[in-house]
């Protein structure tokens, strides 16, 4: 092995993927693919949600096989039986969805399947510590060996993710998403670790949809589309509305154009929301927070500090244990789903295939599931299925929603069609307050376009919108006021014109910048 | 702290269930056989004491095997409910081996190895197959009892109840064990398959959170993908504790018929396969866990024998027979502690993009 190694000097390929032809049933994911990583570079494999960049990364990793085409690794023929061959031969993954056990230690997760023993048969508990200090040292990546997954954050996660390739002598790096659950500081920390990581000979692949990241961090980009490579280039040399037009084949508009926001009266408002989530544990410590009309409040936070919780209790899916939720003055605290949503509350949920759609119906069925029972839907018991169809036709091509036609299973449709489909149905219904979640997330750069230009429309019509988003970049485009939370709280609402990356990033983990003191 | 209790939170535990139970069981008995106890002198106390726990452990021993056969099949992702049909058949087989070799040593084989295959086809259905194992756990127990039921017939031609055949002779410890107080006097003499279990709760204990196998078997139950990721066979690994667990149950199955008594009885197992496995969830899946709460149900249910044969009527044995039962709903309910499950338990593991 150390034999080839010298073979391979920094900017020679260390690794090609050559014609790989990759179809499930129905769809090709990847055709006639050609990649390459060159050693001690951070390449960057750019594309839309379904373009086909994880299948590739799945066949390098041995998850799937390719029906055409050849993977050659340090010039032979990569011949691999599953992920962890993969892994033997010196190309490790870091995958989007971390790959930890979570109740067991760092170090634990660091040895599984290849765990040092002692008088046989026992666990050296001791050794394994020390491999972990040992290769935690040697790149500089600091981490609680005895802690457990579950109580350590992402970012500690992702490191302990890292390490446990570098640990089997991982060459090669994938990247899935990596900074998808990150704070801005924990992105930029990452950086640091990735660039440290070339500079010791490592040759990673980054693979991502956000464009300030690939021009941050990559030394080149190559960029996928429905399964076909459009392109490769050099970082240096390109820009990010050249990226976004090869993401989608077209002139995409990366900036959110708005007005300033002329603020009418209030129309909603949240005092002291206490809530608790799934497991019982407290998830809302006393929410405060107020939109009017004509105005788009984003919240912002990192995952898992009560967004979802917020929501769910501001639409009636979940119960406060304390607090008051008024719309347009009236109260309407802890009512359920349908009430919220006939006072005027329309709900864009996070998660929209389990929440916003019901995929096993048709578009036209999904698009009355809160209006059945009203005219002109139904008559007496029956329903009136000219009036829907006719109804969904017209929504559907309003909202641009690009399906066959309304008799269609809302499964089958693409993710950005799921969304404005649901978004039809939501905003079709003169709203006062609407409250999104996630909207764009996993979508591609053009359904985004149309998403944030609709919700900024809405606004412009004098609507109230909550946006709860996880993606910092489109709550600043977005917003205009901000609220972070964390842990439960809002730790602050400032004016769009006063926040910047760092402050919010600051807040988001949970410390109030010196600047904001004081800010509610 | 002991080393062994490493993989259990001891406060937590103490804090929540075995102990409590096993305290709030002493309280109750005394309280209600109070005036019983007061008329009997010193030296009959003891004989009740000692009555007590002998009958306990010995009533205990088949959920202990069994148990830990089912802590090994969860901690791996493999739901088994079909631990009472593999307890059925693994008593069945060990009489009719006995029956025809004379040999109760070879019956035990017998059982052990019907138990495993038995389980070998939960296992493939489940694991090679992704079939809900609720299903095939509950279609293994309906089977077993049709099996065991026509093989009486076809084999002993008899309905009911076997011949009686070679049973297990009682292991005697040596004098100096015989002679230590109470303990000497429980566990001095008894039938092998108790001490088997009270060593395999130690051997249980060390090997689910000492050794890589043990940590491997977590793995699997938590999180497959990610053990398959590090290279851990995850299929290999569940086939193993799966069949694992029905060669326990299998043991635990002839600790009935060739331990306790001398014969098969259709529907012998009566419910303590879903007593073993409540025992499981009220141990939290750890062996010790799983050894205290049988323990437990043991003396529940032993406590039901002596308070006959000492004649103490002002307790209704039904309610201290109810008692495990409603524990474990309570604890299922999430009333008694906080109960997690391995993530992975019940799911089956399909490598992505293998289609």
């Amino acid at each position: 092995m150390s034999e080839i190694d010298a073979t391979i000097s920094p900017g020679q390929v260390i690794l090609e993927m050559k014609g790989i032809t990759k179809a499930f049933p129905g769809i090709v994911a990847n055709s006639d693919v050609d990649f390459d990583l060159k050693k001690g570079e951070i390449h960057c494999l750019l594309g839309e949600n379904g373009a086909g960049k994880s299948t590739l990364m799945k066949i390098l990793y041995g998850l799937y096989k390719q029906d055409k085409g050849e993977v050659f690794y340090k010039g032979e023929p990569l011949v691999v039986n599953g992920p962890a061959d993969t892994l033997r031969q010196g190309i490790g993954m870091v995958h989007q969805h971390f790959m930890l056990i979570k109740p067991l230690t760092v170090a634990e997760n660091l040895v599984l399947g290849n765990e040092p023993t002692k008088y046989g048969f026992l666990i050296d508990k001791k050794k394994a510590k020390a491999e972990l200090m040992e290769i935690s040292t040697t790149f500089g990546l600091a981490i609680e060996p005895d802690a457990k997954i579950m109580d350590i954050s992402v970012g500690m996660q992702q490191r302990v993710e890292i390490l446990k390739a570098l640990h089997r002598g991982a060459e090669v790096l994938i990247l899935d998403e990596p900074t998808a659950v990150l704070t801005p500081q924990e992105t930029k920390e990452l950086f640091v670790i990735m660039r440290k990581l070339v500079h010791d000979g490592k040759s990673i692949i980054f693979i991502s949809h956000k464009l300030k990241e690939v021009m941050e961090i990559s030394d080149r980009v190559t960029v996928i589309n429905h399964g076909r490579i459009i392109g490769s280039v050099k970082t240096s040399e390109t820009s990010p509305s050249q990226l976004a037009n090869m993401m989608v084949g077209r002139e995409v508009e990366l900036i959110v154009h708005k007005e300033p926001a002329k603020p009418g009266k209030e129309k909603f408002r949240a005092e002291g929301l206490v809530a608790e989530n799934d497991r019982g544990l407290p998830a809302l410590r006393g929410i405060d927070l107020s939109v009017r009309a004509g105005e788009i409040l984003g919240v912002c936070g990192v995952d898992g500090n009560g967004q979802t919780e917020l929501v769910q209790c501001i639409t009636g899916m979940r119960r406060l244990s304390a607090g008051k939720v008024t719309l347009n003055g009236k109260d309407i605290t802890n009512m359920p789903p349908k009430r919220c949503f006939e006072a005027g509350i329309v709900h864009v949920p996070e998660d929209r295939q389990k929440h916003g759609l019901v995929l096993d119906f048709t578009v036209a069925e999904n698009m009355i599931l809160q209006t059945y029972n009203k005219k002109p839907f139904s008559r007496g018991i029956t329903l009136r299925w000219d009036e829907i169809k006719s109804y969904a036709r017209r929504i559907i091509s309003e909202f641009d929603v690009r399906t066959p036609d309304e008799d269609t299973k809302a499964g089958s449709l693409s993710g950005g069609n799921q969304q404005k489909a649901i978004l039809a149905r939501e905003l079709s219904r003169t709203p006062e307050l609407i409250v999104v979640a996630q909207p764009t997330r996993g979508l591609d750069v053009g359904a985004i376009e149309y998403i944030h230009k609709r919700l900024v429309s809405e606004r412009d019509s004098g609507r109230a919108v909550l946006l709860v988003s996880l993606e910092l970049d489109e709550i600043m485009s977005l917003s205009d006021r901000i609220a972070v939370i964390y842990e439960g709280r809002i730790m602050g609402t400032m004016d769009i014109e006063d926040a910047t990356e760092e402050t919010l990033g600051l807040m988001m983990a949970g410390s109030m910048p010196a600047s904001h003191k004081g800010v509610m | 702290m002991s080393r062994l209790g490493k993989g259990i939170n001891w406060n937590r535990l103490v804090r929540s269930r075995a102990f409590w139970l096993g305290a709030a069981l002493v309280v109750l008995i005394t309280v209600f056989s109070v005036n019983s106890i007061r008329s009997m002198g010193g030296e009959m106390f003891s004989y009740l004491v000692i009555d007590f726990f002998s009958t306990g452990i010995f009533m205990a021993t088949p959920l202990i095997l069994t148990s830990i056969g089912a802590v090994f099949s969860e901690r791996s992702g493999v739901v088994n409910i079909g631990l009472e049909g593999m307890m059925l058949i693994g008593a069945f087989f060990g009489v009719m081996v006995s029956y025809f070799t004379g040999s109760a040593w070879l019956g035990v084989l017998g059982g052990m190895i019907a138990g495993g295959l038995t389980a070998a086809l939960h296992a493939y259905v489940c694991i090679s197959h992704h079939a809900n194992q609720t299903v095939s756990g509950v279609a293994i127990n309906v089977f077993a009892l049709a099996l065991t039921g026509f093989l009486l017939k076809a084999v002993f031609h008899r309905a009911g109840q076997t011949d009686r055949v070679t049973k297990l002779a009682n292991w005697i410890m040596p004098d100096f064990f015989r002679n230590i107080p109470i303990i000497g006097d429980v566990l001095g003499s008894n039938t092998p398959p108790v001490y088997i279990a009270l060593l395999l709760v130690v051997a249980a204990q060390v090997v689910l959170f000492h050794t890589p196998l043990g940590l491997r078997i977590r793995a699997c139950g938590e999180h497959p993908e990610a053990a398959d990721t590090v290279g851990i066979n995850v299929t290999g690994t569940r086939y193993f504790c799966v069949i694992l667990s029905g060669v326990l149950a299998g043991l635990s199955g002839v600790t009935l018929s060739l331990g306790q008594l001398s014969l098969f009885k259709e529907a012998m197992t009566d419910g303590r396969g879903y007593i073993a496995i409540a025992a499981m969830i009220f141990g939290k899946w750890t062996p010790l866990g799983a050894f205290l709460a049988s323990l437990f149900f043991g003396l529940a249910t032993g406590f039901k024998f002596i308070s006959q044969s000492w004649n103490m009527t002002s307790i209704p044995t039904d309610f201290l027979l109810m008692l495990p039962y409603i524990l474990t709903m309570l604890a299922l309910a999430g009333f008694v502690g906080r109960l997690t499950p391995p993530a992975a338990s019940g799911l089956p593991y399909r490598r992505r993009g293998s289609v």
